[in-house]
């Protein structure tokens, strides 16, 4: 199925959330992945949702989010006309032969070491999926411990904005 | 401004602002964490209808909404009162009736700590509800209660939960009542798109036989006029789904009657055979249009509703217009070419009289399409009819005539058992209603008797039906039909004596055995000055076909 990604403007009132989660799961839409933050009006929250889904689902999700009356504004976000990122902190296991190999691959990845003990390095990534993914695939074989990830947040290129908020 | 600047409490402002939104009659029953409200309704031009059982209180405001046309209002206490309004609250959500449901809660401060009679009533009611609001600060209130009744009352009109912590009913607030309404989510948009209105004309032109299909939408909107005038003008067929059912009266020649899987045959035969089929307020649930009643793949499809989800949902429309219903079909009427689809008219004419039933009369049972047949002959326009879920919901919404919008109340998306004697006894607060007619089952009526308390206490005439097959008649159809006839908890062996059961209320009585008894019960049962319950004996095997 393909992925899309909605953002979505929302009031930023306790319970929201809960709202929107609950009708992925009522509706029975498939999130991928959800990431909420404040924007720079106080009052209001922008929601980032990728929805896995054909173009009824989505059509749906975004007609059943309208419906919701904390919901301000909702926008389909072309992936083209978009940057999209996704974070990671990754803890590897390191020790004094492996750790500059995965210190040259964080470098090639552009990412950083932000956190370092005798048996293991953390590593903060930012960038598309596929980046986040394959940093992750090359750290594999060195031992993965823990891997954290954030859902994508997403905004559009250029000038164009999601909208005015009365 | 209005109100006033005054010092009062959370509770008395609860009451000042029904005041303020003119609602003069609330359903409810008392308890713990209500407590102030109920104190605060002494003395005020509220009046309170102390209902049996939580689900009747929601249910009651839910019938007097759909008779009235006005916001029902109902109120429980928290924990177990709230959930028992949470049937009666999905019910209304199903039909899009306006309510707005008033419950306690525990505490501010208690709440999330499991304590007594405390239950998530937000969370528990979201997806039963249009909106909901837990109310966190005395403030609020007024704002609140406001939004609540705008928000029921327009674009699609549905329930709303305020759930009111017994500490913010006793806080004092400085009240003013707003008088404006801002809420950036909420938009409805009551206006047709131009363009959209424009290929509609176009459709009509090049159509030969298209149908309107009205829905609960056209009787919410107030369109019947506008819809009787333009199908009228057009002569073009109109069929109905049951929540749209009295949206135009039975009786009028454009109407061909209700569609669907327990549907009339002219009116599927319509939809099977249109070019051009016109929703209006009809969301296309599975019960009106699905796979057996097969819609005409040739059909252009136009769906008008103020719910832009409901357009394509179910069924992708060629011609989307988002609007209210009389707004939509006010700007379009004069914008109609000269068309004229009388042929068609006249072939579904033809097969309307080809295809009418005779009801049969039985000697040794009760024909309860007998029963709604005579009825709708003795009621006139300022009567109600509301049903129970099962068999007696299709015998009487087949076989009642409408006359008018609202005069027909059923529980339609949800299929509430219990749903109908509890809407009745809120049906009887509708003004200018003389005859309040509940028809019941054996089985649904048990799920809801304990209203006949309500009834006398308020002393209300409503008239109880009840078609006593002792069984679950529907379900015991499904299992004679898709379990071949393996029956199983289907039978009422121990049903009370109905008759009797009125008198210990004091509610006069009578049974009947067959059809010949029908038209002199009838006639007794509306001539009686109070509620009465009438029992009709039914053939375990008549079956809804």
């Amino acid at each position: 199925m393909p992925k899309h990604t909605l953002s979505v403007l929302v009031e930023n009132h306790p319970g929201v959330l809960s709202r929107v989660a609950g009708l992925f799961s009522r509706r029975g839409f498939n999130i991928d992945s959800l990431a909420v933050g404040v924007t720079e009006d106080l009052d209001v929250s922008r929601i980032t949702i990728v929805v896995d889904g054909d173009d009824y689902t989505v059509e749906q999700v975004s007609k059943q989010l309208n419906k919701l009356i904390d919901i301000i504004k909702i926008k389909k976000l072309d992936d083209k006309e978009s940057v999209k990122r996704e974070l990671a902190l990754i803890k590897v296991s390191a020790n004094t032969s492996t750790r500059s190999e995965i210190m040259n691959i964080v470098e090639i990845f552009r990412a950083k070491i932000v956190d370092v003990s005798k048996s293991t390095l953390t590593i903060e990534v930012a960038g598309a999926g596929e980046k986040v993914a394959a940093l992750e695939d090359m750290l594999k074989s060195f031992g993965i411990k823990e891997i954290v990830r954030t859902g994508a947040i997403a905004i559009e290129r250029g000038n164009r904005i999601i909208g005015e908020v009365k | 401004m209005s109100g006033g600047d005054v010092v009062i409490t959370g509770a008395e402002a609860i009451v000042k602002a029904l005041e303020l939104e003119k609602v003069n009659l609330i359903f409810g029953y008392p308890g713990a964490t209500i407590l102030p409200f109920y104190d605060a309704l002494i003395g005020s031009s509220v009046r309170h209808v102390l209902t049996r059982h939580e689900q009747g209180a929601a249910h009651a405001a839910s019938g007097y909404a759909r008779a009235s046309g006005q916001t029902g209002v109902c109120v429980a206490t928290s924990g177990p009162g709230a959930t028992n309004l949470i049937t009666g609250i999905a019910t209304a959500y199903m039909d899009s009736i306006p309510i707005v449901a008033i419950t306690g809660q525990v505490s501010t401060e208690q709440i999330g700590k499991d304590v007594f009679q405390e239950a998530d009533m937000t969370g528990a009611t979201a997806p039963f509800c249009k909106h909901n609001y837990l109310v966190k600060d005395v403030k609020e209130l007024p704002r609140i209660i406001k939004e609540a009744f705008y928000i029921a009352s327009t674009g699609r009109p549905g329930p709303v939960v305020i759930d009111i912590p017994v500490d913010i009913q006793n806080s004092k607030l400085d009240f003013k009542y707003p008088e404006k309404i801002d809420i950036r989510g909420y938009k409805p948009n009551y206006n047709g798109h131009p363009m959209q209105i424009k290929k509609i004309v176009s459709e009509f032109s090049k159509s030969k036989n298209p149908v309107i299909c009205a829905g609960g939408g056209v009787i919410s909107s107030g369109a019947s006029d506008v819809l009787m005038k333009f199908a009228r003008k057009h002569n073009i067929p109109i069929v109905t789904t049951m929540m749209g059912k009295g949206a135009i009266p039975c009786g009028d020649n454009l109407n061909f009657g209700m569609i669907g899987s327990h549907g009339v045959y002219t009116a599927n035969y319509a939809l099977n055979n249109c070019d051009l089929l016109m929703l209006l307020g009809a969301r296309v649930g599975d019960r009106a249009i699905n796979t057996a009643t097969k819609l005409s793949k040739k059909a252009t499809i136009i769906h008008i509703d103020i719910d832009p989800a409901e357009i394509g949902k179910n069924l992708e429309a060629h011609i989307p217009v988002v609007g209210d219903v009389e707004n939509v079909l006010s700007d379009l009427a004069p914008k109609m070419d000269e068309v004229h689809f009388n042929d068609w008219f006249d072939e579904l004419s033809d097969i309307r009289i080809k295809n009418q039933k005779q009801i049969q009369i039985y000697e040794d049972f009760v024909n309860p399409r007998n029963v709604i047949e005579i009825l709708t002959g003795f009621l006139g326009e300022t009567s109600v009819v509301t049903t129970e879920v099962g068999q007696n919901q299709i015998w009487c919404t087949n076989n009642f005539k409408s006359k008018r919008p609202r005069d027909f109340i059923s529980s339609g998306g949800m299929g509430t058992m219990g749903y109908g004697l509890p809407a009745a006894v809120g049906a009887s607060f509708a003004k200018g209603i003389d005859f309040v007619v509940a028809i019941e089952g054996d089985g649904s009526f048990q799920m809801s008797m304990q209203e006949l308390g309500t009834i006398i206490q308020e002393k209300l005439k409503v008239k109880i039906i009840i078609f006593n097959n002792n069984r679950l008649g529907m379900v015991r159809e499904m299992q004679k039909v898709k379990n071949n006839g393996r029956y199983n908890q289907v039978f009422l062996n121990s049903n009370p004596d109905f008759v009797k059961l009125g008198e210990a209320y004091g509610i006069k009585g009578e049974i009947i055995k067959n059809d010949r008894e029908v038209g002199a019960a009838l006639d007794r049962m509306l001539k009686h000055d109070g509620p009465y319950i009438l029992e009709c004996k039914v053939n375990p095997e008549e079956s809804t076909l």
